[in-house]
């Protein structure tokens, strides 16, 4: 038996992506993730069309109180597409079959962030809907201003936090010890530039969680522009090299 | 553009995995022929599945290196279609169906879902089985999908970690008829087990490990049929004197007896000339391969039990 090997090694990225998405919602923890992120948007629309002031149904207050849940949500979703690999082991087929652990990443990645956008879209559109129905039901304001640097801002303050999950997932390689420090550290962060009087300057600078607010505020300005980037390349640009580093160099067990 | 596909199906050159300053993995080399069963044999902990990851691209050796189909494995292009690799069959994610693991290898190696039926029905899987969350599987159904998966991409090597842990009677019968027509029809299969008699009936080529080293690799019929002749005495120490007199290399076995490299009238012929007298003599059962095991798994069950006694 005697034949020739030719051709690009591994798998087409195409192939791997359209597998990566079908691992979002093909497990039965998956799906319920999914259904949970899908629904609570609509949820916290109903509420605040039901305990509001109708002076306050506008457009742009129901972006606010549908962006909150998808912050939360939005890194986990990023956390547990890649630890799921190693806490369930599944990657030992995984990175069988695609041996380029790095595409098998970048899959991932795309793959949720492709997700993300869905998730984020549908945020929008559940504001929108509360907001005619605010009109409707409720003799709401009903008012539209929402800048397009609304939407900027909010897609990339959520963007990032995917990223930050993904980040923390390669990172720590355990789904339980990676949302742990993504909820933990950069409230330590932020207590230590708060509690530390000569830190305060550095913060808008150091702490992702003060920079972000004040994209979250909009009109946004350069100097602020470029403390948000300091501060992601710290905490989400690094520990994702990091997690990206370890991925490569891991050793994929069973056991 | 490789060549590849030659003599050899697997090459193992040197293999060697430390972690800090244990060695799991000491310069392990063998060949798997095309059209033969190649049994990987080894007590638990000897190696076996470390020396198999690095193979695979999933561990990297400290020395040496391995070629699938002639290549590194990481440069086979869509590996899945060349070798088929069954690691570990209880790795799944217990909220998947079984019939969906089969569909995302698929979606990966480009194949249509016909296939995933096919191979359901080669493994044994009822569609209403398939349907079902791998969280609710037997081992033994498990081993069957993780052959499925092997199988899937029509490769012409297997790798298969223990695939016959959790079989009944009747799955370890279908899965040697499964690999024995893989191999008659060219294909080369690589299988492990710490089981001696579960790959004796089976595999053509043995490479038998422990300790993290090669202690024997051959034909299995060279292996099994190697001189030796099992002896016993009430006076040992004179017999082993006898013995060494003539020049005969022995080694010590259970009871008061040893294990003689040479044919049986040799030995008789050893004792007579020194007044030893035999209490047995006969030709040591499956040469020294099954005793080589035995001693292996001995050793290694010490292991197990010194280790429980600390914990």
């Amino acid at each position: 038996m005697s034949n020739l090997i030719t051709g690009r090694a591994g798998v087409p990225f195409g192939r791997q992506l359209r597998a990566e998405l079908r691992k979002l919602i093909d497990t039965r923890a998956g799906r319920w993730l999914l259904i949970v992120i899908f629904s609570v948007m609509p949820a916290v629309v109903a509420g605040m069309l039901i305990i509001a002031r109708p002076a306050t149904l506008t457009y742009s207050q129901f972006i606010d109180v549908t962006s909150s849940p998808e912050r939360i949500i939005l890194p986990i979703l990023g956390i547990l597409t890649v630890t799921t690999e190693w806490s369930q082991r599944t990657g030992l087929l995984t990175f069988t079959l695609e041996p380029n652990r790095r595409r098998v990443l970048l899959a991932k990645a795309t793959a949720t962030l492709l997700l993300g956008i869905a998730v984020i879209a549908v945020g929008f559109l559940s504001a929108a809907i509360g907001n005619l129905l605010g009109v409707a039901l409720r003799d709401g304001a009903g008012d539209w201003t929402f800048g397009v640097g609304g939407y900027r801002d909010i897609v990339v303050v959520l963007l990032v936090g995917l990223l930050q999950g993904l980040a923390y997932g390669m990172l720590l390689l355990g789904s339980a010890a990676a949302i742990v420090v993504y909820y933990v550290v950069p409230n330590l962060s932020s207590l230590l530039f708060t509690a530390v009087s000569g830190l305060k300057e550095a913060a808008s600078w150091l702490d992702l969680q003060k920079a972000q607010a004040a994209i979250y505020l909009h009109d946004v300005t350069a100097r602020e522009w470029a403390q948000y980037a300091t501060a992601a390349l710290i905490w989400v640009v690094l520990p994702g090299v990091l997690g990206f580093v370890r991925v490569l160099r891991s050793e994929i067990k069973s056991g | 553009m490789t060549r590849s596909g030659g003599e050899n199906a697997i090459e193992v050159h040197g293999l060697t995995k430390r972690y800090g300053r244990t060695t799991a993995v000491e310069d392990v080399s063998f060949d798997a022929r095309w059209g033969a069963i190649t049994g990987f044999l080894g007590p638990n902990g000897a190696g076996k599945s470390t020396t198999m990851r690095m193979m695979v691209g999933l561990a990297s050796p400290t020395a040496g290196h391995a070629t699938v189909l002639g290549v590194d494995y990481r440069r086979l292009p869509d590996p899945g279609r060349q070798a088929g690799v069954l690691l570990d069959a209880s790795a799944q994610h217990p909220g998947r169906a079984g019939r969906e693991v089969l569909h995302l290898a698929a979606t990966v190696l480009g194949l249509p879902d016909k296939r995933v039926d096919e191979v359901l029905t080669m493994v044994g899987l009822t569609p209403a089985e398939a349907r079902r969350r791998t969280g609710g599987y037997s081992l033994g159904m498990r081993q069957r999908l993780g052959i499925g998966h092997a199988l899937l991409g029509q490769p012409r090597v297997l790798i298969l970690d223990e695939p016959a842990n959790g079989l009944d009677p009747a799955g370890i019968h279908w899965m040697r008829g499964l690999l024995r027509g893989f191999a008659d029809e060219g294909g080369s299969v690589l299988l492990s087990s710490h089981l001696l008699h579960e790959v004796e009936v089976l595999a053509d080529d043995l490479v038998v490990v422990g300790g993290g080293s090669i202690v024997a690799r051959g034909r299995k019929s060279d292996l099994l049929a190697t001189a030796g002749t099992f002896c016993r005495s009430a006076d040992l120490p004179g017999l082993a004197a006898a013995l060494r007199e003539a020049g005969l290399a022995f080694t010590r076995a259970p009871g008061d007896s040893l294990t003689v490299s040479a044919p049986p009238g040799e030995v008789a012929r050893a004792a007579m000339a020194a007044g030893i007298v035999l209490e047995e003599l006969r030709p040591a059962a499956a040469g020294g391969l099954e005793e080589i095991f035995l001693r292996l798994t001995a050793d290694h069950a010490r292991e197990d039990s010194m280790e429980g006694a600390r914990r």
